[in-house]
């Protein structure tokens, strides 16, 4: 495998800047990539870039890429039904949305992601997954790998161990798909566990697999014998160089406007803000004092923030003023525990400031910043 | 044709007849303007199906996810309408042509068709490709050299405000290197020819909304190759700046500041602003700095400030009371419950470090640590931010000497700490010394604090801390 830097190259710069005038007309057909960085949303930038910008008539493009502990969600998903967003804040670990489609998947450094980008005549999701199979097959003739009909790998016919996504443009297209080779199998349970209750919407849902990783069926195998693998099988098929080149995601010189495309993946707008309507209709049980309320709440969300806010307090159980004034608030504000929690914390200093009022307010908007 | 449209659009100004008034996005907005709009494009558009596409794979029907325009948008070619998905892949339809978009076939979550029609779009047939066009003022170029944009048989894609630029600017599309998806030609390629034909007074940032057009000389005008090589002239042409106004609802946090601000408005305030010399103590904290980093943790100015401030409560209690709705009763809390305004993306919050009057300098800066870190993490509980009872804001950070802080009710008083600066001052011996010196600057609610007081509980915050050690005397 051999690796160099994109600096040394002029003939990518001279494709993605004036592609007629390329002088490297002998390499035709491909181009491996590989990113040097573990960001998911740099690396989710990198994908848009290419897709945005590169000329794909002549030369396809392979990337792999591996991510630091992330989850990623499709284009058209909901976070809060599809993953655990408490336990992605406590550990720490990003969520991203993507721009293609499909359902939820768990990334850290034990899985691989493969893009193939071609133009959108050339997209053929088939191809490419069966491109993996003989790559997985070459190297280890005895791993029972194949793909079906829903655009899956699987493993021993059982276990799922790649899942797929694409989008398309209305020039260029691009498939990628997961490899599952070491990941953290408890982690990927417990985040795309989702402890939401009473969410109804129209958003894709994911559809739950059992997984495996290829680690389990073969200890001698690594990511980065996988990626040498499967570079190798495609430079192969398209008839290039065994070459992989190594790219920066930070380089705004080699990918210019990547910085804003990095910063858009990463706004709530895009992350939180696109999940399509729904609904929250569910019951907080709380305790206070010796007796146990239950309260049912009804939510409107759309673009991630509340439209819609009902919340069925025993009558008197806060002073109407106050109550009301929670529900204007919460009215038009993000659908999000950090806004919220500034939120009531802010009016409870407009509030007459009596220990008991205190710590009903409380009790109620920590359930509710619970639902979030 | 052109006589009736006259007829109809005769509230509208025409510079020259011959040219088409110019209808932009916003003019659109106008009710009026848009029924004239319609008035005249009913007899001048051709409504077009656009179809959905085929989308490879043998893939009949897909659902429609997104919609990025609606009735009554104008649209450009290429420009993205909807996104819809089939099996895991999501598709962005974009448009084939330029005009204004009539109807949606969809809505969202409906099942869409391939070769169904997918919007219906108006195409102003006279006009072809380009649409819209501006009122020029003196165009030197000939117009055909802009609308046959045709290189050697391939039509140069570039969007109207594109066109317009190059128009402006006397450039022949057809010379213009275009880096855009399929050869077009964006905004920045335009500027990069010009900044190479005239030299380096444009703009350096292409990203630049205003561009200042220059003045090519009349003897030249359609030769761009032999562009006079002297100091150009800047011209007395209105520039193009086409920023519009953002009106954006006030909601959630921002209604809550709204809400907190209006009350604290009721308060009468009055201010008190001192300097201090922390000569002293900033030596004191590079000794101690090591040991707390030993024990993990950063220890800043503010655990100093925070403690100091504690210890002068306990002998004006005052500052650290409420006075309730209808100033009838003052309370007196036990806990120093001392507030840090921290600056984050969604704007001023401010946690609190409970208990300072029982915390250790060192106590302070670890419960700092941790609010820290929550803050920036987006994750400060409701215990965190309710509580309160005195604020410290310690803008000097950021900049600034005197300010005048607003009080956060229900609390009585608020402390505004300006930046550290190295100031020459007297000594004891009338000897010019090197003093680091900050300015505070206290706001008190003066129903329940009068000056005398604070400025007594300024001067022992003062003394404790331009030196250090008298603090060991009264700790507790």
């Amino acid at each position: 495998m051999v690796l160099q830097s994109l600096k040394n190259c002029l003939w990518l710069s001279c494709i993605l800047r004036t592609p007629k005038a390329c002088f490297w007309s002998t390499a035709s057909g491909g181009l491996i990539i590989q990113s040097v960085s573990n960001d998911v949303y740099q690396n989710l930038a990198v994908e848009d870039w290419i897709h945005d910008h590169m000329d794909l008539e002549k030369h396809q493009v392979l990337f792999l890429w591996r991510n630091s502990p992330a989850v990623v969600i499709g284009r058209h998903q909901n976070p809060w039904q599809e993953c655990n967003l408490r336990l992605l804040r406590q550990k720490n670990i990003k969520l991203a949305r993507r721009r293609s489609g499909g359902g939820t998947v768990y990334h850290d450094l034990g899985n691989i992601n493969l893009t193939f980008f071609t133009t959108r005549k050339k997209y053929e999701r088939m191809e490419n997954l069966k491109l993996v199979v003989k790559a997985l097959k070459a190297l280890r003739p005895q791993l029972d790998v194949h793909v079906t009909d829903r655009y899956d790998i699987l493993l021993d016919r059982q276990y799922k161990i790649s899942g797929t996504a694409a989008k398309l443009g209305r020039t260029s297209a691009y498939h990628h798909c997961t490899l599952l080779c070491n990941a953290d199998k408890f982690v990927l349970s417990s985040v795309l566990k989702s402890p939401y209750k009473g969410l109804k919407s129209n958003a894709t849902p994911s559809v739950p697999a059992s997984v495996k990783n290829l680690f389990e069926e073969d200890p001698s195998l690594t990511s980065e014998m996988l990626l040498d693998a499967i570079a190798k099988e495609y430079a192969m098929q398209h008839q290039i160089d065994h070459h992989i080149t190594v790219i920066n995601p930070a380089d705004e010189t080699l990918l210019p406007g990547i910085s804003n495309k990095t910063k858009e993946l990463q706004t709530w707008e895009w992350v939180y803000g696109k999940t399509p309507k729904f609904s929250v209709s569910t019951c907080l049980n709380m305790t206070y004092k010796d007796s146990v309320l239950d309260v049912k709440v009804n939510m409107d969300v759309k673009h991630g923030r509340i439209e819609v806010c009902n919340i069925d307090l025993p009558e008197q159980w806060l002073p109407p003023g106050l109550y009301s004034e929670l529900v204007k608030s919460l009215t038009g504000s993000k659908f999000c525990p950090n806004e919220t929690t500034t939120l009531v914390t802010t009016l409870l200093r407009v509030c007459p400031q009596d220990d008991e009022l205190h710590s009903r307010w409380s009790l109620l908007c920590e359930n509710m910043i619970m639902l979030m | 044709v052109c006589t009736h449209r006259v007829r109809s659009c005769s509230s509208i100004r025409f510079i020259k007849s011959k040219y088409v008034c110019v209808f932009d996005k916003s003019a659109l907005k106008f009710s009026h303007q848009q029924r004239l709009f319609r008035t005249s494009a009913v007899s001048c558009g051709q409504i077009v199906q656009f179809k959905l596409s085929d989308i490879g794979e043998g893939i009949t029907e897909v659902t429609v996810k997104e919609w990025y325009v609606k009735e009554g948008d104008s649209v450009s070619q290429f420009d993205s309408i909807c996104e819809v998905q089939s099996d895991k892949a999501s598709v962005t339809i974009t448009s084939r042509y330029d005009g204004v978009i009539r109807k949606l076939h969809y809505s969202i979550d409906d099942t869409a068709f391939v070769g169904k029609p997918l919007v219906d779009i108006e195409i102003d047939t006279s006009k072809g490709v380009a649409p819209e066009e501006d009122v020029v003022e003196t165009p030197p170029m000939s117009h055909e050299e802009h609308t046959h944009q045709e290189i050697k048989g391939h039509k140069t894609l570039a969007t109207p405000a594109v066109r317009r630029l190059a128009m402006e600017n006397n450039i022949k599309l057809s010379e213009v290197v275009g880096t855009g998806k399929d050869n077009r030609i964006l905004k920045e390629d335009i500027l990069n020819y010009l900044a190479k034909q005239t030299g380096a007074i444009l703009p350096p940032s292409p990203k630049a909304e205003i561009v200042p057009p220059l003045r090519k000389t009349e003897t030249v005008p359609a030769a761009p190759k032999d562009k006079v090589r002297k100091i150009p002239v800047p011209v007395s042409r209105p520039i193009a700046f086409s920023g519009k106004d953002k009106t954006e609802p006030v909601t959630g946090f921002q209604k809550a500041m709204v809400k907190t601000m209006s009350a604290a408005l009721k308060i009468p305030h009055f201010g008190y602003c001192d300097e201090i010399d922390l000569t002293q103590l900033v030596q004191l904290r590079e000794e101690l700095k090591p040991l707390a980093e030993l024990r993990g943790v950063k220890l800043s100015f503010m655990p100093f400030f925070i403690k100091a401030a504690s210890l002068g409560l306990l002998q004006y209690p005052i500052l650290n009371a409420s006075l309730d709705e209808n100033c009838q009763n003052v309370t007196y809390k036990a806990s120093h419950n001392i507030g840090v305004a921290m600056d984050t993306e969604q704007g001023l919050i401010v946690p609190n470090v409970k208990n300072v009057q029982v915390c250790s300098v060192f106590d302070i800066a670890v419960e700092l640590n941790r609010l820290q870190s929550l803050g920036s993490a987006g994750q400060l509980g409701t215990s965190d931010l309710t509580g309160g009872t005195f604020t410290l804001s310690n803008i000097g950070t950021i900049g600034g000497t005197y300010t005048k802080p607003v009080i956060l009710p229900p609390e009585v008083a608020i402390g505004a700490l300006g930046k550290i600066q190295v100031l020459p001052r007297f000594d004891g011996k009338g000897e010019v010394f090197k003093a680091q010196i900050m300015n505070v600057s206290w706001s008190a609610d003066h129903r329940v604090i009068d000056g005398a007081t604070m400025a007594r509980f300024s001067n022992l915050w003062k003394s404790y801390l331009e030196n250090p050690a008298s603090m060991l005397l009264d700790l507790k």
